[in-house]
């Protein structure tokens, strides 16, 4: 959130997108987080992936919580509605908004504090009813707004910049997703864009609760030696399970990359994604394998990241509930009022 | 013979039946409401029962009037006593020379009787052990012995019970014919073995009209049916809980397309009470009809995104069916407790739009309108009822709506009106009424998009934390809150026959009592103007009501009589010219309570000042 609106004017030379807008048209206003903060990494991130996807900026309804992550949505996407709403209860919101108007792009911007503390029960349940939205956490571990408490996601033993030791138990929002049947899960680094940038966009093509923790590094309370959120610690823990390139069904599918190293995922809308695979055993369509597999390089210390699991043919809540193709909030009152003559027949009954 | 002359009384008593919770008797003892009703006499049913699913105490007592009273009344001429737990407070609440029902399978001592009542023994255990095998059986048809005996007693006409089982066993026949023998077998040894009938009675009439027989949750619920509500989102909460349950009975019938067989709602039952508010904040953000229904433990939780829905100005409706509280309270009991809490719900400067409906008829009409208001005003909007009206059938005129009908969708800025160049500012007052425009999301490519939140803003909705900014949007807030007067349904003032100086106020589901007190009152000879408040704000003519009166009673439910403060507070007037009189013990008021209540109170004023006497 800021005063300052970003400058319009840009180089006409800049480059276009099939629908002619340029990542200019992506912008939100000017970032007031603290220079380096890893959330404006992710930021950047979103902005190039629907840049790259060619989405109508417009089209995309943007929805967060309370805290540092949650202003973030200001930052994007200049032409969206978007809505910080209250602490830890962005995804009953965007559940609302999204039964409302299915046509829409829902996007969450949650902090750690956001959904692994005041908001885990929201988190958890918009998670198992499978909202169509893309549900980002950008987990840095701490409280920033507030000034360097420990979030629920920091790790036991991690250190505060007071120099405090974290006694309690870390929440993994990437298992917990897993466990609670989310159809797209992912862990990235917001140092890592390569990385980052496709999965979102393969998050966006999902049909149901995509869901991505970044681990975001605070620049201001959680960027020490001792941090498990830290850049020096995430850099030197991530182990990578693939790479990703999303093909959207308008561009020639064209997978180039040597034969037994790729793995195509086409998706409901036809999009596809293509794994390059780094680890060869890595399946991401196998839930239980992908708990294990999580579970296993945790206890390691490693910090895995990257399209941990999928189902390309997800249902999302609108199908759970039988819910018309019309956005329910364009149905007037001769679709939806049964009328007098219903009424009469009511009264009859009632007597 | 008792030593009180029993009470004798045609179409005009009370009956009410003490049973255990689970026991299967509460579809014979609405059957029993229901016969009277078909016998063209009216009936004021209600359910007193407690937070559990077995085993506890619970009463149904059927109110039958001639008159049409259909408040409480208070005082049982006739118990049917079915509850060997409460058997000594049962007893001791008949009237004197009221009447005593009871299975008499078993001797009773004397000392468990009364001499001024008269006691009817059946031995309904002994009827169903000689009759049926099965022990839930035994249970079951008991319920339906008692009531084929009391349908001698009371001289019912036992064809129209046979109806009413047949309606309600239609297609399954085996059960219609057992539920008929079962009848037959009370009715037959009452007829028998007993005086029939006594001096209660039931004599066929025409009082009832074409009114309808319906429970006020099911009334809103069809209202929000009728108001184009899309989306519903819920936490199960007594005695809230069948709003959502009717909501989701009536879109099953009335809101599938008929072409593909898919629904054109979306219900949800949240995690949470917060989380069912997050979802109607959300989905009347995007432009949906939105609601979900709760009870005061709900409210509580609700309030901080009801903060956010009054100041980020978001559509909500609320269906608030009161209960006694606080806390836990009596989850089972009826109050109007949650006025104060409802109308200032949340942190900071906040108020918010209540109404009150008196009966189903009403709740129906002000849940349709509800949407209306919301989205007229882009505010929650509280629909007030409480467990006396929700969960009891009430008599009622029939439901209305007009098919010329739209939707007010309030002040909604299209892609079209962007176009034109109509200058869009999410939070400007265009109109000076308060209420400004608002966009759906992805209304524009590149116009009306803006951003919601709950920190302060200016009036193109950009964030600012500017003093004046702040001030400037508090007020409009104000402004839109006074422009709401005149939207919401005004009071109703009906006035006694000779100029009077005393008035009285009263609300929501008090009404009948009301209606009844006023004739009471009248016969001890106390003039009162009525005021029967229909909403808050509070329109204009609440200010002339108590500008006209040197006295106001205001009636309710609560123990801090709530909607008192309220009207002192909102209207500036002086305390002690508005009399409390209150009821909250969790039962519903009655007629009588009011009666006594405001009778001594006038009585007391007409004592003329012994200093005066003497001079």
């Amino acid at each position: 959130m800021t005063y300052i609106a970003k400058p319009k004017f840009h180089h006409p030379g800049l480059k276009k997108n099939e629908l002619g807008y340029t990542h200019r048209d992506y912008e939100g206003k000017i970032s007031t987080l603290c220079a380096g903060c890893g959330h404006d990494s992710i930021t950047a991130s979103i902005i190039e992936a629907c840049y790259e996807l060619s989405i109508e900026p417009h089209r995309v309804a943007k929805i967060s919580g309370i805290g540092c992550s949650s202003k973030t949505p200001d930052y994007f996407l200049g032409n969206s509605h978007g809505f910080n709403s209250v602490h830890g209860r962005m995804p009953s919101v965007l559940t609302g908004a999204n039964l409302a108007n299915r046509d829409l792009i829902y996007l969450g911007v949650s902090g750690d504090g956001d959904s692994a503390s005041i908001g885990f029960g929201q988190f958890a349940h918009s998670i198992r009813r499978g909202v169509n939205m893309t549900y980002i956490v950008e987990n840095n571990g701490v409280y920033g707004l507030t000034k360097g408490q420990f979030s629920a996601t920091a790790d036991r033993g991690s250190k505060s910049k007071k120099g405090v030791t974290n006694t309690d138990n870390a929440i993994d929002l990437v298992a917990i997703a897993l466990q609670l049947g989310a159809t797209f899960v992912a862990r990235s680094f917001s140092g890592d864009k390569t990385q980052l940038v496709p999965l979102i966009a393969a998050a966006i093509r999902h049909k149901g609760a995509s869901f991505i923790d970044v681990i975001s590094p605070c620049i201001a309370f959680n960027n020490h030696a001792g941090s498990t959120k830290s850049f020096d610690y995430v850099r030197e823990h991530n182990d990578a399970v693939n790479r990703l390139d999303v093909l959207v069904g308008r561009d020639p599918i064209a997978v180039d990359y040597a034969p037994g190293t790729v793995q195509v995922v086409e998706q409901h809308d036809g999009s596809k994604i293509a794994l390059r695979k780094i680890d060869a055993d890595y399946d991401p369509h196998d839930r239980l394998g992908a708990q294990t597999f999580l579970a296993k390089h945790a206890a390691k210390g490693q910090i895995v990241t990257g399209l941990l699991y999928v189902d390309p043919d997800a249902e999302d809540l609108h199908a759970h509930l039988n819910t018309v193709e019309t956005p329910l909030n364009t149905l007037e009152a001769d679709t939806l009022c049964p009328g007098s003559a219903v009424l009469d027949k009511i009264n009859a009954s009632l007597r | 013979m008792p030593d009180k002359k029993p009470i004798s009384s045609v179409n005009d008593f009370v009956v009410r039946f003490a049973n255990v919770n689970g026991s299967g008797s509460a579809s014979a003892n609405e059957m029993f409401a229901r016969a009277i009703l078909r016998h063209g006499v009216p009936v004021s049913p209600r359910n007193i029962f407690p937070s559990n699913i077995q085993g506890l105490p619970t009463w149904y007592e059927v109110r039958v009037t001639e008159a049409g009273h259909l408040g409480a009344r208070g005082g049982i001429d006739m118990m049917v006593a079915m509850n060997p737990q409460t058997w000594d407070k049962d007893v001791a609440g008949i009237e004197p020379g009221g009447y005593l029902f009871y299975d008499s399978t078993k001797p009773m001592p004397s000392t468990k009787f009364r001499d001024d009542i008269t006691v009817i023994g059946v031995p309904l255990t002994a009827i169903t052990n000689s009759t049926y095998t099965d022990p839930r059986q035994r249970q079951l048809f008991k319920n339906i012995i008692y009531l084929g005996a009391l349908s001698a007693l009371l001289e019912m006409d036992p064809k129209v019970i046979e109806q009413l089982i047949g309606e309600q066993y239609r297609g399954k026949e085996k059960l219609l014919s057992s539920n008929v023998h079962a009848l037959h077998l009370g009715r037959d040894w009452a007829l028998q073995n007993l005086k029939c009938p006594i001096g209660l009675r039931v004599k066929k009439s025409d009082k009832v009209g074409d009114r309808i027989f319906i429970e006020g949750n099911s009334a809103a619920a069809l209202g929000a049916v009728y108001g184009g509500a899309t989306v519903c989102a819920w936490y199960p909460i007594t005695p809230s809980s069948s709003v959502a349950e009717a909501f989701t009975a009536h879109c099953k019938k009335y809101r599938h397309d008929p072409e593909t067989g898919k629904a054109k709602y979306a219900i949800v039952q949240g995690e949470d009470e917060l989380a069912s508010i997050g979802i109607v904040i959300g989905a009347s953000w995007n432009g949906a009809r939105a609601f979900t229904a709760t009870s005061g433990p709900g409210i509580s939780l609700m309030t901080e995104f009801i903060g956010l829905s009054y100041f980020a100005e978001i559509p909500a409706v609320i269906m608030n069916i009161q209960r006694a509280g606080p806390s836990t309270g009596m989850p089972t009991r009826t109050q109007q407790c949650d006025i104060i809490a409802c109308a200032y719900a949340s942190h900071g400067d906040t108020k918010h739009v209540l109404l009150f409906p008196e009966d189903p008829a009403e709740a129906f009409e002000f849940a349709a309108a509800a949407f209306d208001l919301a989205e007229r005003l882009q505010t929650t909007i509280f629909l007030m009822l409480d467990l006396d009206i929700g969960m009891n059938h009430r008599l009622c005129r029939p439901l209305k709506w007009d098919d010329s009908r739209q939707y007010d969708r309030g002040k909604v800025m299209t892609a079209e009106m962007l176009e034109e160049g109509r200058d869009f500012g999410r939070y400007l007052d265009v109109d000076g009424d308060g209420i400004p425009y608002r966009t759906y999301p992805g209304t524009h490519p590149t116009k009306g998009s803006y951003f919601t939140r709950g920190t302060s803003r200016d009036r193109y909705a950009r964030y600012s934390e500017e003093g004046s900014v702040y001030a400037d949007n508090m007020q409009r807030l104000v402004r839109k809150f006074e422009t709401a007067q005149d939207l919401v349904p005004r009071p109703l003032q009906a006035n006694a026959e000779r100029p009077t100086k005393y008035g009285v106020i009263y609300f929501g589901s008090t009404s009948p009592a009301m209606d009844e007190a006023i004739g009471l009152l009248e016969a001890r000879g106390h003039q009162l103007d009525r005021l029967r408040i229909r909403a808050f704000p509070f329109h204009s003519s609440v200010a002339s009501f108590l500008a006209e009166h040197d006295f106001v009673y205001v009636v309710e439910q609560n123990r801090d009589s709530q909607l008192r403060q309220l009207i002192v507070n909102e209207n500036g007037i002086d305390p002690v010219r508005l009399v409390p009189i209150v009821h909250y013990d969790g039962t519903p008021i009655t007629a009588r309570f009011i009666a006594k209540a405001i009778g001594d109170h006038q009585d007391h004023l007409k004592v003329t000042p012994l200093r005066k006497a003497v001079s």
